[in-house]
């Protein structure tokens, strides 16, 4: 397991082998993170994998985050493990919903999967990826799920159809609304206009 | 008829085939007999998990993770309870870690019987399943004793578990690790040397090194093909790294061997869990399982009687939940499937920013092209069986 000292090395180690290819990098929570610019991901990753310090040969997980209020909307998260030196990095990159990332599936084979998953609940493109279809959502589903603008209750349901006696889809009904409770103190946590407060703020 | 004329012939294999383990739908290109590419059609089971838990309180979200892996649902919520103590800097009490450990052992053996008697199942066994299914009856009525429910547990919290194990309990799971051993070797007797089972899964589904770390497995996965990697040990959690036990490795990377691999670690895990049953009984181990100076964990029913700041604190952990600060981490256990993590990124709210499962039975499954390639129909079903595959978890 490695320690805060050994991580730093490691970033130190990083930073100066892949200068204009890091943007940033920290450690928090004994974790260390790697932000790079998204059209050096390959070799980045390729650095990771092969040098001698590093032997990052497992890729343990791909992963979108969804931050609609940024211009470079998504990052992608990457999990790496190093089974030869005990320790763990991740790197992260931003990109939008148009700009695709380069896929890494030539470098780790295990990326396919995490690759179309991202693809399928973010909508991130990836660039020269084998096989980019959905993967987790049901065949000719529109829209990806996980993005914050999608709603819990998502557009559409499933029912079987008496009539046409086979399963369609038609635009989802609830009977009752999904309840979204607000549990945030007013005098801490809520970051909106309490109701009420917006006639005080008027009047002044 | 030409020879043009010859084209592979494609087949479905499930989502309702008994041996897809759930609802699996391969899309098979034969040659003959010659399996020529897998196509696995997953989702059929995926409810959004990740989704759900953006909007659920951290408490309310430990129990979508029994969902997950449904043969070991504790390990599952272990990972998730570790990922918020990472963030939130939660202490956790040592007999707290030592339940941990003794129910994420139990979910071990829960999932390696299911698994290896299942597999046997699908290669042409109906007895193994019986004689298992009796051991795992007998660890769901312990999962039942400490939590209240079989299989959907919600045991265990940030900072320790939802309440103590009395002591009838532990001297009942004490004398279970006694028994189990010998059940283990009759159902061994059944297996380890059959002849039939040994032609079905020797030298079959054969997982290089370099396979193995090329396609992120982890867990038995890597074990049965010689490297000794077990998260227990190389970063351990909780107490293991108090604990006495050993890590199984295979040799030739085969079905059989994973299927070695994971009885000797029941074995293994027997011994963890006496260990653990021992430490509790102890008298000066006894004392709290969740810690009672945070904010984190509930008062105790008592204080509540008595004092009004403990009833306010009840009130607000269970409306408004637990805020964890801002930032991101990632925490993984040794789940009997392999490494299972959860990367999470809070807020400072009550409520998950974004939630990651890492399920280790994703990353075998999308290997399952690279594997099968070259292997005959029926072997589909045996490396199938071999690669311990659940639903829930790969799903999610």
């Amino acid at each position: 397991m490695s320690t805060t000292e050994t991580l730093k090395e490691l970033a130190e180690h990083v930073e100066a082998a892949l200068e204009e290819h890091v943007r940033s990098w920290e450690i928090a929570c004994g974790e260390l993170t790697v932000s790079i610019h998204r059209d050096r991901v390959a070799k980045v990753m390729r650095f990771l994998r092969d040098d001698a310090a590093c032997r990052f040969t497992t890729l343990i997980d791909i992963c979108g985050v969804d931050w609609p209020s940024r211009p470079d909307r998504f990052d992608v998260v990457y999990h790496l493990l190093s089974m030869h030196h005990n320790h763990r990095v991740r790197v992260m990159l931003t990109t939008d919903e148009d700009t695709p990332v380069d896929s890494l599936v030539s470098i780790f084979p295990a990326a396919n999967w995490f690759e179309r998953e991202a693809f399928d609940m973010y909508g991130v493109l990836f660039n020269n990826h084998p096989d980019l279809r959905r993967i987790l959502t049901d065949y000719g589903f529109h829209g990806h799920p996980l993005r914050k603008d999608f709603p819990l209750t998502g557009f559409t349901q499933v029912v079987y159809d008496e009539e046409h006696k086979r399963v369609v889809t038609e635009p989802v009904s609830l009977v009752q609304e999904y309840r979204d409770f607000d549990f945030l103190s007013p005098w801490e946590g809520a970051r909106y206009v309490l109701p009420g407060d917006e006639k005080a703020g008027a009047k002044s | 008829m030409a020879e043009t004329d010859i084209r592979n012939f494609t087949i479905n294999f499930g989502p309702v085939h008994p041996a897809a383990h759930g609802v699996l739908r391969l899309v098979l290109e034969l040659n003959g007999e010659v399996v020529e590419r897998v196509d696995p059609h997953i989702g059929l089971l995926h409810r959004g998990t990740e989704k759900l838990l953006e909007h659920k309180t951290y408490l309310q979200g430990i129990g979508y993770f029994d969902r997950l892996d449904y043969v070991a649902p504790m390990n599952q919520e272990h990972a998730f309870c570790l990922a918020i103590e990472k963030l939130a800097g939660i202490p956790v009490p040592k007999r707290g870690s030592y339940v941990r450990v003794l129910y994420s052992e139990i979910g071990r053996i829960l999932s390696h019987l299911l698994n290896i008697t299942t597999q046997a199942m699908d290669v042409g066994a109906l007895t193994p399943p019986l004689w298992g299914f009796e051991e795992r009856e007998k660890l769901m009525g312990f999962y039942e004793r400490a939590s209240g429910a079989r299989l959907h547990a919600h045991y265990f919290r940030p900072g320790g578990v939802h309440q103590d194990l009395p002591q009838a309990l532990i001297d009942d799971i004490l004398a279970w690790c006694d028994a189990f051993p010998q059940a283990l070797a009759d159902i061994e007797t059944l297996l380890t040397g059959a002849r039939i089972f040994m032609a079905r899964n020797v030298d079959i589904g054969v997982v290089s090194k370099e396979d193995a770390l090329a396609w992120g497995f982890s867990g038995v996965m890597v074990r049965g093909s010689g490297m000794a990697w077990d998260l227990r040990r190389a970063q351990p959690y909780e107490v293991y790294d108090e604990l006495d036990f050993k890590i199984p490795v295979g040799k030739n990377g085969d079905n059989y061997d994973r299927y070695l691999c994971r009885v000797e670690e029941m074995y293994e895990s027997a011994k963890i869990m006496r260990q653990c049953c021992e430490w509790l009984s102890r008298p000066e181990n006894q004392g709290e399982v969740l810690p009672t100076d945070t904010k984190f964990a509930p008062p105790r029913r008592a204080e509540m009687k008595r004092s009004m700041e403990a009833l306010i604190h009840h009130f607000k952990l269970y409306t408004e939940g637990v805020h964890v600060p801002e930032g991101h981490c990632y925490a993984a256990v040794e789940a009997p499937k392999g490494e299972f993590g959860v990367y999470l990124i809070g807020d400072g709210t009550n409520k998950p920013y974004r939630v990651k499962i890492r399920a280790p039975g994703y990353a075998h499954l999308a290997a399952m092209d690279h594997l099968n390639k070259g292997h005959m129909l029926a072997d589909v079903s045996a490396i199938l069986g071999s690669l311990d595959i659940v639903f829930g978890e790969i799903d999610r």
